[in-house]
């Protein structure tokens, strides 16, 4: 019984991320639509684009192999999996134990790498041309985003995000600088690995400047969808392995089914928060040369080492 | 751990952060501001230790450094570069990353140069002297890697900050005569780099200093 209880929240709460995660994507474009004076298409919008791509017919390019078809629906299922890894309401749930932060960094890399196999597949110019961009931002954003999770490691003493997120959560009061370098860090991160803008911009159907749209150029229908989809919820994952590392105060931990309310509510204002500051800092910045991106990505794993150093030398 | 010296920790981190941002920063006005924060966190962090200790005097030093180093000096040079017009200017940095590498190793060699000088001071600050050396250090990086004149100048400047904030942190502070003294000489410092700025300008037609090497008599 109790074996069934847990499961049903685990169950309720990667059902919560999956579901929310369109309209978090709303929410920053919505942000987006008002800090540029437009009135925007609404926060619902991405809910909307989803079911007009599920009603479509899929088209597939001659020459398409299984793995091109394949390949949407594992993009999802990772990102599920880590949606229901990562503690968002409660910690110590079911799939809890299934992977450290290690292995999470080890499952967004194995989604990428098929959505680039599946770039390629195809043949076309744009599809090898995005996969090899990609590859190259994800070359650069992979250490930094291992070193960004050291430094809570190194505090923590343990790779489990559980127990990350209950020492950090309930420990007394202190400033930790070495956080803050992590924090910024992270976020440099988040902005590169979601194709947000410093390094991608995700409105654009410009050939020459786009990454992940020229990922999924050669997709249709519900295979689209489901790409579109898992983008949201990675996004939605990243602000939420943002916020258990470095702001994880007011999430209920197992056994505290009567704080799940109050979690729910502080998630989402988080969230909300989360996706307005995303959506100034993409308004604040402009989309770099390719080129550039190194430097960006560099600085965030310097920063990242920074804050090891840091934490090392002041012991906070 | 007490609540000031988690300030003050915190602080310390802050510039060095701001010491990384000087050094990749390839815009002159950009630079100048970055360089008007960290007098600011260095005023913020005088007064925290002052609180903190009782010391009276470093508040006269926070002031101080208030005044000169967080609205007149960088007035002044963003009075020189309007007047230059360079303000817009943008130096060719080549190859950042590498710069930024080098930079943790000079910060990893002045953490573990300032470990065993830390251990024998008695201060609720002396953690940060590694910080302070790594300022330094960083600041002269930054002196090496640019060739036009204003940044070199800021450089400079950022230096006398690390040395300020190794002060404070390991013997909080120095005596107010040396450090009125100090606080004169880069005032007046800045004065007459601001009119080789003018000179330099006037000779070659450029503020980069690669120029200055035609001097050579060979």
């Amino acid at each position: 019984m109790a074996y069934l209880e847990s499961f049903s929240y685990q169950l309720a709460q990667t059902l919560i991320v999956v579901v929310i995660a369109p309209l978090l994507l709303g929410w920053v474009n919505q942000c987006r639509a008002w800090l540029q004076n437009r009135s925007g298409a609404g926060v619902l919008q991405p809910y909307r684009v989803l079911a007009k791509l599920f009603q479509k017919d899929v088209v597939l390019a001659h020459g398409a192999s299984p793995l091109f078809r394949f390949s949407p629906y594992l993009q999802f299922g990772c990102m599920v999996l880590v949606a229901s890894i990562v503690p968002v309401i409660e910690t110590n749930l079911l799939f809890a134990p299934a992977a450290d932060v290690i292995a999470l960094v080890g499952i967004f890399a194995l989604a990428r790498i098929f959505s680039a196999l599946a770039a390629m597949d195809v043949g076309t110019a744009f599809g090898s041309l995005g996969a090899r961009r990609e590859m190259l931002v994800a070359s650069l954003s992979e250490p930094a985003l291992l070193m960004v999770f050291f430094t809570p490691l190194l505090i923590v003493q343990s790779s489990s995000l559980n127990t990350i997120v209950d020492t950090l959560a309930h420990r007394e009061f202190a400033l930790y600088p070495s956080l803050a370098f992590s924090a910024v860090a992270f976020t440099m991160v988040l902005l590169a690995e979601n194709a947000r803008i410093p390094i991608d911009n995700p409105a654009t159907h410009l050939e020459l400047t786009m990454i992940h749209e020229a990922l999924i150029l050669e997709y249709s229908g519900r295979h689209l969808a489901l790409i579109e989809w898992a983008t949201a919820v990675k996004l939605t994952v990243y602000c939420a392995l943002g916020i258990a590392l470095f702001a994880p105060w007011g999430m209920a931990q197992a056994g505290q089914w009567q704080l799940v309310p109050v979690a729910v509510m502080v998630l989402a204002l988080k969230l909300a928060l989360a996706g307005a500051g995303l959506a100034l800092l993409e308004t604040l910045s402009a989309k770099m040369r390719i080129f550039r991106a190194p430097e960006f990505l560099g600085m965030a794993f310097l920063l990242a080492v920074l804050g090891m150093l840091i934490y090392l030398l002041l012991g906070a | 751990m007490p609540i000031s010296a988690q300030l003050i920790n915190l602080m310390a981190a802050l510039l060095l952060l701001i010491a990384f941002a000087m050094l990749s920063q390839r815009r002159i006005r950009s630079l100048i501001y970055l360089f008007g924060w960290q007098g600011a966190v260095l005023a913020a962090n005088c007064v925290i230790v002052a609180w903190s200790t009782g010391q009276g005097h470093l508040y006269y030093s926070a002031a101080l450094t208030l005044v000169l180093k967080v609205i007149v000096l960088p007035l002044i040079l963003l009075y020189l570069i309007r007047r230059l017009n360079v303000q817009w200017d943008v130096e060719t940095l080549i190859n950042i990353p590498t710069t930024m590498l080098f930079g943790i190793v000079l910060v990893v060699f002045a953490f573990n140069l300032s470990l065993p000088i830390s251990q024998l001071a008695g201060t609720i600050t002396r953690s940060t002297l590694g910080i302070a050396m790594a300022i330094v250090l960083l600041s002269f990086l930054m002196m090496l890697t640019r060739r036009k004149a204003v940044p070199q100048v800021i450089g400079f400047l950022a230096m006398e900050n690390g040395l300020f904030f190794a002060a404070t942190s390991t013997t909080y502070g120095m005596p107010m005569v040396v450090e009125l003294g100090i606080a004169l000489d880069v005032l007046i410092g800045v004065l007459i780099l601001g009119i080789f700025f003018f000179q330099v300008r006037g000779a070659f037609d450029s503020l980069d200093l690669r120029h200055m090497e035609k001097l050579k008599e060979d």
